[in-house]
């Protein structure tokens, strides 16, 4: 790396990560306007203390936001054909792809994670929308891979959190095609036995619903999201008619049965522990586990062969 | 009425000609008949250059064409005893989709494709098309049926698009593609997809990730229509063919990428010209898959198309 690219790299992130910065000191909540303090903000997830509006979450602070202390390990996206079609608009793809990975610091739309959550191992692919609004190619393709195949490695469960407007139009008809190929990605989740679940984020639309995103064992959806297949300008303009209100939000998914729940963002590491708890039979409440059998009066045969401990020795269970 | 498309004008002068002389003809003397084989043997020469160097563009709306075979055509033409099968036993009978069960060439097979229409009402009866979660669900329910009894499945891709709708999100529109896709995939018998016009994105590949997937030379296969990429990359509808070509979404492109498997040689002039041969031919590649997949059994079928797919992304233009 030369002196000035060291120099000039910062420079370049700071124009437009500002939420990354202490100094900006303030934001406006989108939804109510009221400013918001920043330290504030980040201690709330970036959910608005205001009017409990959920804030965009870049992949990083999604992480930070879901592993136990915010700790986790990233894995690195397996390498693909940069700009297969060599397309060009009015920019060049390969332009545009230079641009997003110096703005967002990522190699492309998605990062792959694992780490614990409620001490136990988990991966958690979770997409950035800020990288070409979390378009899904090749890159995004692969890394769902790597994802399920080491949460298969692992025995963990996998967790997606995507953000995506869906597939990635420069990468035609192969990014096209990772619709199939996350899909079997996802698929090897359930041919192992592994709990898949989905936390479905603003906005999630296009190839990446109608795919991986929408095949959770568990589908779970902030509160608030956009989240379906057709966009709704093109709803619009092919019906002709105004779209009901709240359309395409979580809680309309909700009421239709396409979701499990809407959970708050302060809820969802506790919801999520919790599910996995659930579906694997384990990590449930210590209490419970060290239950004393001899305080319990169940008759069982062979009885006797149970090693007795006294009941002051036992944690009391309920009486 | 037969529709010329703009670029075949032409072609479309040279045959009026033709036609108004040949109204001639019962008055006149040999003279006319030559005028006449000579002008055919210029519409030939011409159509021949024109189809053998069609734009992306031009592909469109070859694939777009009116006249164009639908499944409904091929349904006819491949496939006897064809019993169409309805509903998806949950909420409707979607008309985007037609399947059922026939014989193709002697043997029982699922066939199930999306149909367009012929005319404007049978256009609006079968929505263009663009099916609704309906169409997806009654396809997956079809697909098992097939394995079930150990049929191969035969898909025709033909539409512009899964059906943008309210009723259509609220009934799970990207949840049933997304689960066809899956149950394409997940099959334990031989399925087989061509697609005879328009693959149109999500819509398309809900009824594609098969072992066989083959495509008419001129039809297109594309993760969203060039409209639809001109108007969002380029932010105006207007650079329609500019995003044809950049989609790289002809038959010749997406064999080198290996996105198919085979293109099927449409006669002179498009499939419209000649429907019966272009079905014909479309008829011998889909007997020539069935002969390599047959074969296989169930776990192998399986465990190679998801291995085709997992390839994919590897082959380049270059
Ligand atoms: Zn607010």
């Amino acid at each position: 790396m030369s002196w000035l690219e060291r120099f000039a790299r910062p420079k370049v992130r700071a124009l437009f990560r500002k939420n990354d910065i202490p100094e900006n000191l303030w934001e406006k909540c989108p939804n109510c306007e009221q400013m918001i303090f920043h330290r504030e903000l980040e201690t709330h997830q970036r959910v608005c203390p205001h009017c409990n509006f959920h804030l965009r979450l870049d992949a990083k602070q999604r992480l930070r936001f879901l592993f136990d202390n915010g700790e986790y390990q990233t894995i690195e996206l397996p390498e693909v054909v940069a700009d297969p079609l060599k397309f060009r608009d009015r920019r060049r793809y390969a332009e545009r792809v230079r641009e997003a990975r110096t703005t967002t610091g990522l190699t492309d739309a998605v990062i792959v994670a694992h780490g614990e959550l409620g001490g136990s191992q988990v991966v958690i692919p979770v997409f950035d929308f800020d990288f070409l609004g979390g378009s899904m190619g090749l890159a995004v393709g692969e890394g769902l891979l790597a994802a399920a195949q080491l949460a298969v490695l692992q025995d963990s469960p996998l967790i997606v959190v995507p953000a995506s407007g869906g597939a990635r139009m420069q990468e035609g008809v192969l990014s096209l095609m990772q619709m199939a190929r996350t899909t079997i990605a996802v698929d090897q989740l359930r041919e192992a036995k592994l709990p898949y679940i989905v936390v479905l984020t603003h906005p999630t639309t296009g190839g990446v619903t109608a795919s991986f995103a929408m095949l959770g064992d568990i589908a779970i959806a902030e509160p608030g999201a956009v989240i379906g297949f057709a966009g709704a300008r093109v709803i619009e303009e092919t019906i002709h008619e105004k779209l009901p209100e709240g359309f395409q939000r979580s809680e309309y998914l909700l009421e239709h049965g396409m979701v499990d729940m809407v959970v708050h963002r302060h809820k969802l590491r506790e919801t999520l522990i919790k599910l996995i708890g659930l579906l694997r039979d384990s990590g449930a409440r210590a209490d419970v586990v060290a239950l004393p059998r001899t305080g319990l009066e169940i008759p069982s045969v062979g009885s006797d062969a149970k090693v007795s401990k006294g009941p002051s020795e036992t944690p009391s269970g309920p009486s | 009425m037969y529709s010329y498309l703009d670029f075949e004008k032409p072609i479309a002068e040279i045959e009026g000609k033709i036609k108004e002389l040949r109204h001639l003809s019962d008055d006149s003397g040999v003279n006319i008949l030559d005028e006449v084989s000579r002008l055919q043997g210029k519409v030939d020469r011409l159509l021949r250059q024109t189809y053998s160097r069609l734009t992306p563009w031009q592909k469109t709306l070859v694939a777009r064409h009116q006249l164009r075979p639908h499944f409904s055509d091929y349904s006819a033409a491949l496939i006897e005893d064809f019993t169409p099968l309805a509903g998806d036993r949950l909420f409707g009978e979607d008309r985007a989709i037609i399947g059922g069960l026939g014989r193709f060439r002697g043997r029982s097979v699922m066939i199930m494709g999306h149909e367009k229409g012929a005319d404007t009402d049978d256009r609006v009866l079968h929505n263009f098309g663009m099916p609704n979660p309906e169409g997806y669900r009654k396809a997956v329910r079809l697909m098992r049926l097939a394995e079930r009894f150990d049929l191969p499945a035969i898909t025709l891709v033909d539409t512009p698009g899964a059906h943008p709708g309210i009723g259509a999100e609220e009934r799970g529109q990207a949840g049933a593609i997304a689960r066809s896709i899956e149950t394409c995939l997940d099959l334990r018998v031989p399925m087989i997809s061509v697609i005879i016009g328009e693959g149109g994105s999500g819509g398309a590949i809900a009824l594609a990730a098969a072992d066989r997937v083959i495509m008419q030379e001129h039809a297109i296969y594309s993760v969203i229509s060039p409209e639809g990429c001109s108007s969002i990359l380029w932010r105006s509808a207007e650079h329609a063919r500019e995003a044809a070509e950049a989609l790289k979404m002809t038959s010749e492109d997406l064999l080198k990428l290996g996105v198919i498997d085979a293109v099927v040689e449409e006669p002179v002039g498009g499939a419209h010209r000649a429907p019966e041969t272009a079905i014909e031919r479309v008829g011998d590649a889909i007997e020539r898959a069935l002969a390599e997949l047959r074969p296989l059994s169930g776990g192998e079928l399986r465990s190679r198309r998801r291995q085709k797919f997992l390839e994919m992304g590897k082959l380049t233009l270059g």
